[in-house]
């Protein structure tokens, strides 16, 4: 093959639409001021305690456990919802039944319920003597006031996105490409995997992400089921509210940029390993 | 093409063996009938064209033997094995769709070798020989060193030539190709026709495939079956189906035609009182339409002619003349003549009639 001369890098690539400087602008004064602005003065909130400080805050058992729990239950959490979230994407696509187009719309409710009003009515729902609390009680599982309580909350708000992000390419799915593997001879449990799978994998860790990132950020639903035992059932941002109304300030902020590092990092192995698999599966 | 002629051979003795049955088929989609009672018998090693218009339900009936949709009533026999309840996984056929189905997030060889990697474990050939049947088809379509490369990265003309590859390497009991050039450019469609035929020959493989176009499956094509609104017309090589065309809508499905007022009278066609070339069938007598092919019509003297008529456009196209000639009643003739005269628009003509058909 003839190497062509690469092009020289350029900021602009030829465009119909005008308007490159004007829109380049726009966006970055946008995501400095909403975005970027805020979590820099938290930084510098933080860094007023020092490194050493900050190092200290983190090593706070207390503190430590909290965010554990709340990485932990999160991860867990995301990936039960990517799960059941696709499934539910796959029902809602590819089948076609009375009352669908509700239950399409009822996905949406979790994320425009107040937290406060899906935290309290999941609190009594799993609590002990609650509809779905006292059956799990006779089998020895307490739900409410425990980790199990977070994950469960969690899922709850996890859900919509890791539907929502599937969706759109289960749609796509060409059902020629499912016959063609059927006539190649090709089980059903062999299509799946081989042919239908593969290429929703990018945006089921989409969806993954998502959840994740709404789960390690949620508050209001959480705090209502949870129970906030320290060293037990206390999520990180709880910690930073008690921390901010016994007016240790430093403190917060230092919690509060923890837990923006580790979320960044995560987000970031999470887009890495997406990047992975589209060029694996072939979106070049 | 020995193996075209070697195939017309029709005497009982040496009639190649039925490899599928088509047997007394329907089918009815959402109260619409696609398929009435439709009988066929494919023989081995040949190529065979289903050739209708688009709803006469000719990809249907290709569904239906490759077990993609499943017959309302009749059955699907492969060689004396009765197939109809047979799941499409069981079949061994391989299908070609339209728009290639090809799996995108696997390389071209990784598509090929997909049908073998697929069986189970005791009926997968060895890795290495894998590889090597991958290597030879790719060879075969003229792929060779593609392997590695994503189906995005291929024309269209390419990704279809690596479908025919993944479906022929399952080596399937009979290949099945629905529209198979339909999404492609014409020159890339002639150049893979005739690829096509020399695969066939080549591997001697059952062959039926699916079009809209006459010249397609003329070209192609052992034996033509002609489907219109789910029955089948006729059944026949290129030459019976164009020669003897069975009815009205076979003869204007396979070509252009124009339908003549004439008179049926102890065998012979008489246009405007004059007799033509053409004979009637036994025992039709009275007004008919005789239809004619723009080549059996030819620019005469009027003393000769049995139509006549003002010259509306000429052009000429790969040799050809072609004369649109209008009569008195606003009727158009498209002519075809060599006589590589000019004909100014608006000029007086006749016309002859050569030939023609007449149906009962």
């Amino acid at each position: 093959m003839v190497e062509t001369p690469r092009p020289r890098w350029t900021f602009r690539r030829p465009s119909v639409i005008p308007g490159f400087g004007i829109s380049f602008g726009y966006t970055l004064t946008c995501l400095g001021l909403i975005v970027l602005l805020p979590l820099a003065g938290l930084v510098v909130k933080a860094s007023g305690l020092g490194l050493s400080g900050i190092w200290n805050v983190a090593t706070d058992p207390r503190v430590a456990s909290a965010l554990r729990i709340s990485f932990g239950v999160s991860a867990v959490a995301a990936l039960v919802a990517s799960t059941f979230g696709f499934l539910v994407a796959w029902v809602l696509t590819r089948y076609r039944f009375p009352g669908r187009k509700l239950v399409d719309a009822a996905v949406d409710l979790p994320f425009a319920l107040p937290t406060a009003v899906a935290g309290i009515a999941l609190a009594s729902l799993y609590a002990p003597d609650g509809l779905l609390g006292a059956p799990l009680a006779r089998l020895g599982i307490q739900a409410a006031y425990t980790p199990v309580g977070i994950f469960i909350a969690m899922v709850f708000i996890g859900l919509p996105f890791a539907v929502r992000t599937v969706q759109p390419l289960i749609a796509e799915i060409d059902k020629e490409i499912e016959e063609a593997s059927a006539t190649l001879g090709a089980t059903r449990i062999i299509t799946l995997t081989k042919v239908v799978l593969p290429p929703l994998i990018p945006a089921v860790l989409t969806g993954f992400a998502l959840a994740f990132a709404r789960g390690v950020g949620e508050y209001g639903s959480i705090i209502f089921i949870a129970g906030n035992l320290p060293y037990v059932s206390e999520i990180a941002p709880l910690l930073i509210v008690i921390k901010l109304s016994e007016f240790d300030y430093g403190g917060a902020a230092a919690i509060a940029t923890i837990m923006l590092g580790i979320s960044f990092l995560t987000l970031l192995a999470i887009n890495l390993i997406q990047a992975w698999s589209r060029r694996r599966f072939g979106y070049v | 093409m020995s193996s075209r002629t070697a195939g017309h051979t029709d005497s009982p003795s040496d009639r190649p063996s039925t490899a599928i049955r088509i047997e007394a088929v329907s089918k009815t989609f959402d109260t619409a009938a696609v398929l009435h009672d439709l009988s066929l018998d494919v023989r081995a090693g040949e190529l065979i064209g289903l050739l209708g218009p688009s709803g006469s339900g000719k990809t249907t009936l290709l569904r239906i033997i490759a077990g993609l949709d499943a017959p309302d009533r009749g059955r699907i026999l492969f060689g004396d094995d009765d197939a109809t309840g047979l799941a499409v996984q069981e079949r061994a056929v391989g299908f070609v769709f339209q728009h290639y189905a090809l799996f995108k997030h696997m390389s071209v060889a990784d598509n090929i070798a997909y049908g073998l990697n697929a069986r189970r474990r005791a009926d997968r050939p060895a890795k290495a020989e894998i590889k090597r049947r991958v290597g030879d088809l790719l060879d075969l379509i003229r792929l060779s060193g593609f392997g590695d490369r994503y189906p995005s990265q291929l024309s269209g003309g390419q990704r279809q030539r690596v479908a025919l590859a993944r479906a022929l390497a399952v080596e399937p009991r009979v290949l099945l190709l629905d529209e198979p050039f339909g999404a492609l450019d014409a020159q890339v469609r002639k150049d893979l026709r005739r690829w096509l035929r020399e695969i066939h020959d080549r591997t001697g493989q059952t062959t039926i495939f699916v079009t809209h176009d006459q010249d397609e499956a003329l070209e192609l094509s052992d034996r033509v079956a002609v489907l219109d609104r789910g029955r089948l017309e006729q059944v026949g090589t290129p030459d019976e189906v164009q020669e003897n065309p069975a009815c009205a809508t076979v003869m204007k499905f396979l070509g252009d035609s124009v339908e003549v007022e004439a008179i049926a009278e102890g065998g012979r066609v008489l246009v405007r009182g004059r007799e033509t070339p053409v004979v009637a069938p036994a025992g039709i007598i009275g007004p008919v339409k005789l239809y004619v092919r723009p080549w059996q019509l030819q620019l005469a003297e009027p003393e000769s002619a049995h139509l006549s008529g003002t010259v509306r456009s000429s052009y000429r196209t790969q040799g050809r003349q072609r004369i649109e000639v209008v009569d008195t009643e606003g009727r158009v003739f498209a002519v075809e003549d060599f006589d590589g005269v000019r004909h100014p628009a608006g000029h007086p003509v006749g016309l002859r009639i050569n030939g023609g058909h007449v149906f009962g």
